[in-house]
């Protein structure tokens, strides 16, 4: 295993009731890589999420993380859900719900400390002004940018993200991406997109994920009728030629 | 209004004073337990848990008479009942994933169907609606006493693990992220709405009582902004409804748990379509 490895997927399959979601999937995201993982509806995007994360275990196969077993370095990584599984009646501040990601065995009450840390990551996603509204009350994107503020208070060095731009518009996502692009400099990152064949901008490497999984590193393209579908530059991800020095074909 | 003032100070009257000490002693329990309960959203699981308990008081009158064992009250084959329940259907609703709904359902019918049987099988008369409906009459100072002993295990505990209980109920799956064990926290939850249950037999009975347990923290939701704050508001509501329902129920002679329980059904009710047509 080479150092700067991070995660390595070594032969996985994964079946949910009889039904193969993944099969002998093979994968190495490397420090500071920055991709996208799309595919179709139950093609096992958030499925490999999850792998990832040590919520589910995989058939067969080996996941390691920083070379340990998943559920052992958890600490070490951040997570934002869809919010659209989050309960919309709970009464909670922003505050409340970015504490949550200072949750720790150790310790049953916060610290300030852990409040301090909570306002940094508040600040890091624009949303200070908000710190005591209510949850509840915030747009779509607002809570994106605040869960995503709770999976980076507790100072990860991998985050991934569930369809963070699902339900957004194109300016609140443009924007999430800036603020992700960011954060790169500092941690791993791994998003799912609900979007098949179009990517923002900003990711470096594309994860095609159906049953099998394929990565791809973006490939940029100046075509003035993507613009105009998309409003705003695009990169493509090309499925028909062999791609840099991790190439591979289809086949 | 005096009236009923006089009347629950008259000595001839202790019941009454005890009713009321119950209601607010057991409102404390009800208010913090009842918002885990409806934000969680397992409503379901503390019915199913309320019924089972039926099934625990049946078993101890069973034994008591049929065994001999004078020492197994009611109250203990409720309480020992009602934590079973608790653990058995906490570990259905982590594990079963598809036929959940039916498991419980299948155990909420079976625990109270079984209560009933062994009461067939038990000698003499027993006024089973007492269990059902609740009866105030029936409140003893040792009831009292019990009911204060739960406030103290459910707020201590409340607190010591207050952040924990929020992360299971806001996003579980976030939580056990955090390294916290989520179904560990989750039986806790149930076992604690179990006993407090149980204890709010006496009052409202097994059949309504998940209806107190719900609708002042349904109530509390439309006004509060945070965790604590539900809670708090759930407390005030639960007393006011229970004195209220009781004060009612003195005066018009009607049962204290149906009164208790359609008084607060109704508020919910108005409240709800107040919140509903402002909102829109």
């Amino acid at each position: 295993m080479q150092n700067d490895h991070q995660i390595i997927l070594n032969n996985i399959s994964f079946a949910y009731k009889q039904r193969n979601v993944l099969e002998n999937v093979d994968l190495v995201i490397k420090k500071g890589e920055f991709a996208s993982i799309v595919g179709p509806n139950g093609g096992g995007k958030t499925t490999l999420l999850k792998l990832i994360l040590g919520l589910i275990k995989p058939d067969r196969g080996v996941i390691r993380v920083f070379g340990k077993s998943p559920d052992k370095v958890r600490q070490q990584m951040g997570y934002m859900p869809q919010y659209a599984h989050l309960d919309m009646d709970f009464p909670a501040t922003v505050m409340d719900v970015v504490l949550m990601g200072r949750l720790a065995k150790s310790n049953l009450w916060f610290s300030k400390k852990d409040k301090v840390e909570v306002l940094t990551a508040i600040d890091e996603v624009g949303m200070t002004a908000f710190v005591n509204t209510e949850f509840n009350e915030l747009s779509g994107g607002q809570k994106q940018r605040i869960l995503i503020a709770r999976a980076l208070c507790s100072s990860p060095d991998i985050l991934l993200l569930d369809e963070p731009t699902a339900n957004v518009d194109h300016e609140t996502e443009e924007n999430l991406f800036s603020i992700l692009q960011k954060l790169n400099a500092k941690m791993t990152i791994l998003l799912v997109s609900h979007d098949l064949g179009f990517v923002s901008k900003y990711v470096k490497s594309v994860i095609c994920v159906n049953r099998q999984v394929v990565i791809h590193p973006t490939t940029l393209i100046n075509g003035a009728m993507i613009k105009d579908i998309y409003h705003g530059d695009l990169k493509m991800v090309r499925h028909d030629h062999r791609c840099s020095e991790e190439g591979h074909t289809h086949d | 209004m005096i009236d009923m003032v006089y009347a629950i100070f008259d000595p001839d009257n202790l019941f009454l004073k005890y009713a009321f000490i119950m209601g607010a002693l057991a409102s404390i329990s009800f208010g913090i337990i009842g918002t885990f309960v409806t934000i969680k959203k397992i409503g379901y699981l503390a019915g199913a848990i309320s019924h089972c308990v039926f099934g625990g008081i049946g078993l101890a009158l069973f034994l008591q008479v049929n065994a001999g064992l004078t020492w197994f009250d009611p109250m203990l084959g409720a309480v020992l009942a009602a934590i079973v329940a608790a653990v058995t259907v906490g570990l259905v609703s982590l594990h079963a994933k598809e036929r959940e709904d039916t498991i419980i359902g299948t155990l909420w019918a079976v625990g109270m169907a079984s209560g009933i049987l062994l009461i067939d099988r038990t000698p003499g008369y027993f006024n089973l609606s007492s269990y059902l409906f609740g009866d105030i009459l029936l409140i003893s100072s040792k009831d009292l006493l019990y009911v204060a002993c739960l406030d103290a295990l459910v707020l201590s505990v409340s607190i010591l693990f207050f952040n924990r209980f929020f992360g299971v109920c806001f996003d579980n799956e976030f939580t056990s992220l955090r390294g916290i064990n989520t179904s560990f926290f989750y039986l806790l939850l149930l076992i604690l709405t179990a006993l407090t249950v149980v204890l709010m037999v006496r009052i409202v009975g097994i059949v309504l009582v998940i209806a107190l347990l719900t609708i002042p923290s349904a109530i509390a939701s439309f006004y509060a902004k945070r965790l604590w704050q539900m809670m708090l508001y759930s407390c005030l509501f639960c007393t006011l409804f229970t004195w209220t329902g009781l004060c009612l129920s003195y005066s018009w002679s009607l049962s204290s748990g149906p009164t208790i329980i359609v008084l607060s059904g109704a508020v919910y009710l108005v409240l709800l379509i107040i919140h509903k047509f402002l909102r829109s």
